[in-house]
């Protein structure tokens, strides 16, 4: 079992665990789950027939959201495969989001939010990390768009992109010391500079 | 009595320079209110009976304002630009004549005075874009450079084509020359390109690329403040007065009018309510162009000057000369100078089109594209 | 004067470094482009962003549901309401709260009057750029009545506050339908007046036709949106192509230049709000009567989970995702700011252009750097 697995697996346990303490709120709201429609059926099971042999991949659903995870060493491949597969033709890269789950389960989560210009149909990818080493392949050769969205999680999260070392600050200014974007930054705390 | 000479002669020049500001204190209202009209707003209403204060207000601000000087500016440079710039604009007024007395000097070379001196200001903008030690500064200023030094070669060619056909440079002579006919129906070529290349020498808009604001932030001026700047802000206005001046004198009959029935001081007062009532026709164009046009990039602006403007008026001046020797009547001028407009504009125009072709902008129906989507779905 | 070292391709001449921005009037707010240039030729550009960072993504970590959509409206302050529907979106998703009829058009109504609000100051602001003034008050008067019609109902001009999840703040004022219908009437002129004033100046065509030229496929690429991805031939709005709301029962036009220059993504925006007024009229004449707001508990609890929406705000593809652990306060909000990414596509918008040329291609991008800097 490698460390990715394992944390995966933790990840999930977590998660599991989280929506079963919330699920009393849950059910105070109308129960029914939103259903995926026809483009986002059609998608999650095209990802199912492609990604079958990549076992470093999964395919889920929340809400509307067909969500790939996908292992760090694999992201460069899938993404390639992702944006030029006849199937799918992820042209436009939405979003770069990086959630911190430092405190509960160590780890970093880096959501990319794909669309399809051609098909209209949308991906939600996930990759985690460990937040000791947060270390992710840059997708920028394949996506320019992640340009600053990589830049601004390197900056407020201390994400490093294999591949685009050295990156200057996009938001912060030269020389800000910390993540400002992780939980484990002192929010309140201003500093006069 | 050379002394008295030299009083004499220092009234005048300070009397001319009085009058000139208190033209620029009116110009900067005339031209606020004239923008509001445009732009259907009220413009400056609260100094004074609707706003006539408003100058007034305007220039205290300015004078008691700090002046900075930016701490790498060259000094020297830096304090003399505006003075380099206004003094050009001001000896042009030397010769100018406002009626058939009313002028300090009234030269027999004048026309070809006026086109000299008038270069020189092109140092002062040089001398505030570099002395301000700004880069914005310094690339307006080679704007400017660049710009007057391009629009003064059809500027002048235009002026020398006034000089042929009335035979003097003096403007006097000039505008006694139009006592039938204005040159404007001799010239209209002339008239055009000398409008144009006026308001280019200006540098008002659609010309006012050496301080456009959204490009150069002001450039020359960016770093002046207070009094200073205010030289330069008079020597704008001055400028265009000039500029209106000198089309009235040269191209609209300067204070002929149609009758004159009195003599004597009546007729100087009539004559000048004439002069000053076209010059104002003048500037109330140039502002109106100031409220309509967007402007120029510099690269269009030198192509428009060296392809069109300076072609055009060596052409005006061949005609003018060529019909005058030949002896053919003065209307030939006229109409092939209207053709020459014409085909220029027609040119102009479709060589636009050509290149904007305007239909670049389709609207689809959502329902489409929404009919699109369910069958590429189905599909 | 200090002489950057830096050599371009085209000569051996020293390029002049010049600092356009943070103070610079025409760069829309406190946005830095470093521009090396060759004369008046551009050699490079550098973007610099990050002036307006104020950390509303995380403050949003320390709020209420409700208390963040305030900080929507300062996102994008030119379209707040827009910002503002997103956010309601995707809690009202995340909770699965259905919003009554009535809610759902007066939003639909405010929202598309806020983005010809916001196109008219693009389009006064883009007529400055170009180094024309009177277009830029013919946008402001325009602007000004949409922004009236906000006061009587939001009670505010810009910073609105008023769709809250699962409706909007509070009912319309009774005489809402005669005052959209008389601003509508107005909006339709000044939008003509505003189309003719410079749309087809040879000037204005001189300076924007052919200028910061994108291709479709490039364009996504960088992520652009929003009219200036249409303005390249993409047709993709998501209004109609992923919709939201009640936008796909509207008939209504998306207009798509085919040039993908200053030009087109101008003109883009001027028929957008041809389109949106269409679509303000036909939701005014099916406005229902009804609740505003769907029973919503003050504390908003969501369950855990995350949402990611997409919706079309003036400037581009607005996208809000939240990550929801429970509790009264979102784990996470991310907000997919367009002219973020629209920004991006600066560098590539500006190659082989003119210093003047920097200004009108950046205009056209129609950035707020609220919104790029969060």
């Amino acid at each position: 079992m490698t460390l990715t697995d394992h944390l995966i697996r933790a990840h999930h346990t977590i998660m599991t665990r989280r929506s079963n303490i919330s699920s009393k709120s849950e059910a105070e709201t109308s129960p029914t789950v939103e259903p995926l429609d026809q483009k986002g059926s059609d998608l999650l099971k095209n990802l199912k027939l492609t990604f079958a042999e990549y076992s470093e991949t999964e395919v889920s659903v929340s809400l509307d959201m067909v969500v790939l995870r996908v292992e760090p060493e694999r992201l460069v491949d899938v993404c390639e495969l992702l944006k030029s597969n006849e199937k799918f033709l992820f042209n436009y890269l939405s979003c770069i989001t990086v959630v911190d789950y430092e405190e509960q389960e160590e780890l970093f989560e880096i959501v990319y939010h794909l669309v399809s210009i051609d098909y209209h149909h949308k991906l939600t990818m996930k990759v985690s990390l460990p937040s000791n080493s947060p270390v992710v392949p840059s997708i920028f050769k394949i996506w320019k768009s992640a340009d600053w969205f990589e830049r601004e999680a390197h900056d407020l999260f201390g994400i490093q992109f294999k591949g685009r070392e050295n990156l200057p600050p996009l938001l912060l200014y030269e020389g800000f010391e910390g993540y400002p974007g992780r939980k484990s930054f002192p929010f309140h705390d201003y500093e006069e500079w | 009595m050379i002394l008295a000479d030299i009083i004499y002669l220092f009234l005048k020049a300070s009397l001319l320079l009085s009058f000139i500001l208190v033209v620029v204190l009116v110009l900067t209202l005339a031209e606020r209110k004239a923008l509001a009209r445009i732009q259907q707003r009220k413009g400056p209403n609260r100094v004074g009976f609707k706003g006539f204060l408003q100058p007034f207000a305007d220039a205290l601000k300015l004078l008691t304002k700090e002046d900075i000087l930016p701490s790498s500016a060259n000094k020297r440079i830096f304090w003399i630009a505006p003075l380099a710039v206004f003094l050009p604009g001001f000896l042009i007024w030397v010769t100018i004549p406002m009626a058939q007395e009313v002028v300090l000097s009234n030269l027999d070379m004048g026309l070809f005075y006026i086109t000299a001196i008038s270069v020189l200001s092109v140092m002062g903008l040089l001398m505030a874009g570099w002395g301000s030690a700004n880069k914005w500064a310094m690339i307006g200023g080679l704007r400017a450079a660049g710009q007057l030094i391009s629009y003064e070669i059809p500027f002048i060619m235009a002026i020398l084509s006034i000089a042929i056909l009335a035979q003097s440079f003096n403007l006097k002579e000039i505008v006694d020359d139009q006592g039938t006919w204005p040159f404007a129906l001799k010239q209209p070529l002339g008239l055009f390109i000398f409008l144009t290349a006026g308001l280019a020498e200006l540098g008002r808009t659609p010309f006012d690329i050496h301080h456009a604001e959204s490009e150069v932030v002001g450039g020359p001026f960016v770093e002046y403040s207070g009094a200073h700047w205010s030289v330069f802000y008079l020597a704008e206005y001055m400028n265009t007065f000039t500029v209106a001046v000198l089309t009235v004198i040269l191209f609209l009959g300067g204070w002929q009018s149609p009758a004159m029935p009195f003599t004597g001081t009546l007729q100087m007062i009539v004559s000048l309510i004439w002069f000053l009532s076209k010059t104002t026709l003048v500037i109330w164009l140039i502002f109106w162009i100031r409220g309509t046009y967007p402007r120029l990039r510099i690269d269009q602006l030198m192509s428009f000057g060296w392809k069109i403007l300076v072609p055009a008026s060596f052409i005006n001046i061949f005609l003018t000369a060529s019909v005058l020797y030949y002896g053919l009547g003065e209307w030939v001028i006229t109409i092939i100078s209207l053709l020459l407009i014409l085909a220029t504009f027609y040119f102009i125009r479709r060589g636009s089109l050509s290149k904007t072709k305007q239909d670049t902008v389709r609207v689809i129906r959502a329902d489409d594209i929404r009919a699109q989507l369910s069958s590429g779905a189905e599909g | 004067m200090q002489v950057h070292q830096q050599t371009s391709e085209h000569s051996d001449a020293i390029d002049l470094m010049v600092n356009m921005g943070p103070q610079h009037p025409s760069t829309h707010g406190v946005f830095r482009l470093v521009i090396w240039v060759d004369g008046e030729r551009i050699v490079r550009v550098e973007p610099h962003i990050g002036y307006l960072h104020r950390g509303s993504e995380k403050i949003c970590e320390s709020e209420q549901y409700n208390q963040i959509v305030t900080l929507f409206d300062r996102l994008d302050y030119v379209g707040n309401l827009n910002n503002e529907l997103a956010f309601c979106l995707a809690v009202e998703k995340l909770t699965e709260t259905v919003v009554p009829e009535r809610a759902e058009y007066i939003r639909v109504i405010l929202c598309e009057l806020n983005r010809i609000a916001s196109h008219m100051l693009f389009y006064g602001v883009y007529g400055l750029d170009a180094g024309a003034t009177t277009p830029m008050l013919y946008g402001f008067r325009e602007r000004e009545r949409v922004q009236e019609l906000f006061e009587s109902v939001t009670g505010a001009r810009m910073m609105h506050n008023y769709i809250r999840i699962g409706g909007v703040k509070e009912d319309v004022p009774a005489d809402f339908e005669k005052n959209v219908r008389k601003l509508l009437d107005d909006l339709k002129q000044g939008v003509e007046e505003c189309d003719s004033l410079l749309s087809q100046n040879e000037m204005f065509l001189a300076r924007t036709k052919g200028v910061g030229v994108i291709s479709g496929d490039e364009a996504l690429d960088y992520g652009v949106t929003g009219p200036a991805l249409r303005a390249s031939g993409v047709v993709e709005d998501v209004r109609v192509t992923d919709p939201y709301s009640i936008y796909e029962r509207f008939d209504f036009g998306i207009p798509v230049g085919s040039m993908g220059d200053c030009w087109d993504r101008y003109f883009v925006r001027v028929e957008e709000m041809r389109e949106s007024i269409k679509i303000i009229e036909q939701a005014l004449s099916e406005l229902p009567k009804g609740e505003i707001s769907a029973k919503v508990r003050r504390i908003v609890r969501p369950p855990a989970g995350d949402v990611f929406i997409r919706t079309e705000s003036p400037r581009g593809d607005l996208g809000v995702y939240i990550v929801s652990d429970g509790s009264d306060k979102p784990y996470r909000v991310k907000v997919r700011p367009p002219s973020f990414a629209n920004l991006q596509a600066l560098e590539y918008m500006l190659k082989d252009t003119y210093i003047a040329d920097a200004v009108l291609v950046l205009g056209s991008i129609d950035i707020i750097m609220g919104e790029v800097d969060r």
